[in-house]
């Protein structure tokens, strides 16, 4: 097994879901319904015991340190998530959106997975497989409902948050330093086919929503290389407090 | 000891987010292998990859087969078998039912169309005059509907 590869790919992949995880959880208390605020923190759970799974894999067979360690101590550098997921929350309109665009590409990546020649991966993607159909489920139905099926404003907030989202999300398909052999060796379609299949299913799923999608081709990229934004270690400093504070506390 | 043995001790860790099912109900025990009366091996799945109480329930696991007088125990969690709802017993779901939660449906494929979860039978009345309200509820695994018929809000047990 290429471990360095398959570490490339995880560590790109867990670090987009933790990353996430935690804006996402920004939203427990505060969601404009109380559904949404359930929403919102089942998803970030959900998110971080994917991120938990994928560091606990390449703890296992890639030599990498344990899940908490990859998770926590790690500066703005050594982290491999795109500029996307680092993003403020902003409003809700801009929440829902990247949650869309974001839920999207992590259903084509595991999807692509179950076929992976890693076997514990391609077993973690068939579990993940069935837990994702919830998550864009309640995507694009708030992208339905705020486009098609709401008022003016509400349309008008939706295409300038898809537009302002667009190229942070065409970032996520940035590839990593080991892209071919992951394509080689069968561990990962590789990034290219992933942006590809991503399109197509964005058109499909906003068929209905009367949301323009944007056409621009530019892509906000080095997350993938540890360049980040500077919204990344701030939250990083957050996440990791106590942690650092004392690694054996539990509550 | 037997497989049986260590089958009906586990028949007493309770979920801790639904206490009236058991793990092994819960279908979430996939496999118990006897090595010999002081060496069991217990292998679990969580029903959600991201469920925070996977760990109480391992230990509650562990804990129950050496109260067989076993002495060493291993609990390995491990997604070798996937759960779905599909691996709730009779029992599981009369058990979901009893705490007012409706039982997911039996499905086949692996690509699930969530019309299943409009119209899912009230656990109170057990109407199909029902909406779904949020495919996210209290927990990882409950989904939020509304029945027509009784006018009350109740919880399902979504399938995966």
């Amino acid at each position: 097994m290429n471990t360095a590869a398959l570490a490339d790919l995880c560590y790109r992949m867990a670090d987009d879901e933790l990353i996430l995880a935690h804006r996402h959880s920004e939203w427990t208390g505060l969601g404009p319904i109380l559904e949404e605020d359930i929403a919102f923190s089942s998803i970030a759970q959900d998110k971080l015991g994917h991120a938990q799974a994928l560091y606990t894999i390449m703890h296992a067979h890639c030599g990498e340190p344990e899940p908490d360690v990859a998770a926590f101590m790690r500066n703005a550098e050594q982290m491999r998530c795109s500029h996307f997921v680092e993003l403020p929350i902003g409003e809700y309109d801009f929440s829902l959106v990247r949650h869309f665009l974001f839920d999207v590409a992590e259903y084509v990546r595991w999807t692509a997975l179950i076929e992976s020649s890693v076997e514990p991966i391609a077993k973690l993607a068939r579990k993940i497989h069935g837990e994702l159909k919830y998550h864009l489920y309640h995507a694009q139905t708030w992208m339905v409902q705020l486009g098609a099926k709401g008022n003016e404003e509400s349309h008008a907030r939706m295409q300038t948050a898809l537009r302002e989202a667009w190229p942070y999300a065409l970032g996520m398909f940035e590839q990593g330093n080991h892209e071919q052999a992951l394509i080689d060796e069968g561990i990962y379609i590789g990034e290219a086919s992933t942006q590809e299949r991503w399109t197509a299913m964005v058109i499909e799923l906003l068929a209905s929503s009367t949301l323009e999608i944007p056409s621009s081709t530019e892509a906000h990229l080095g997350g993938r290389k540890g360049y980040h934004t500077d919204h990344l270690q701030p939250l990083l400093d957050e996440m990791t407090e106590v942690y650092r504070i004392d690694p054996s506390a539990t509550w | 000891m037997t497989t049986h043995d260590v089958y009906a001790a586990l028949l007493a860790v309770r979920d801790p987010e639904i206490p009236t099912i058991s793990v092994v109900d819960m279908g979430i025990i996939t496999n118990v292998d006897v090595r010999s009366d002081d060496d069991v091996h217990v292998t679990m799945t969580p029903t959600f990859v991201g469920c925070p109480a996977i760990d109480v329930m391992r230990s509650d696991v562990e804990a129950a087969v050496r109260g067989l007088g076993v002495a060493h125990v291993t609990v390995d969690v491990n997604f070798d078998e996937p759960w779905t709802t599909n691996r709730l017993t009779e029992a599981g779901r009369a058990a979901l039912l009893k705490h007012g939660l409706a039982p997911p449906e039996q499905f086949e494929t692996l690509t699930l169309k969530l019309d299943v979860l409009n119209n899912v039978a009230c656990p109170y009345c057990g109407s199909r005059d029902t909406d779904l309200k949020s495919p996210f509820g209290p927990t990882l695994c409950r989904s939020l509907h509304y029945c027509n018929a009784c006018l009350q809000a109740f919880e399902g047990f979504k399938p995966v």
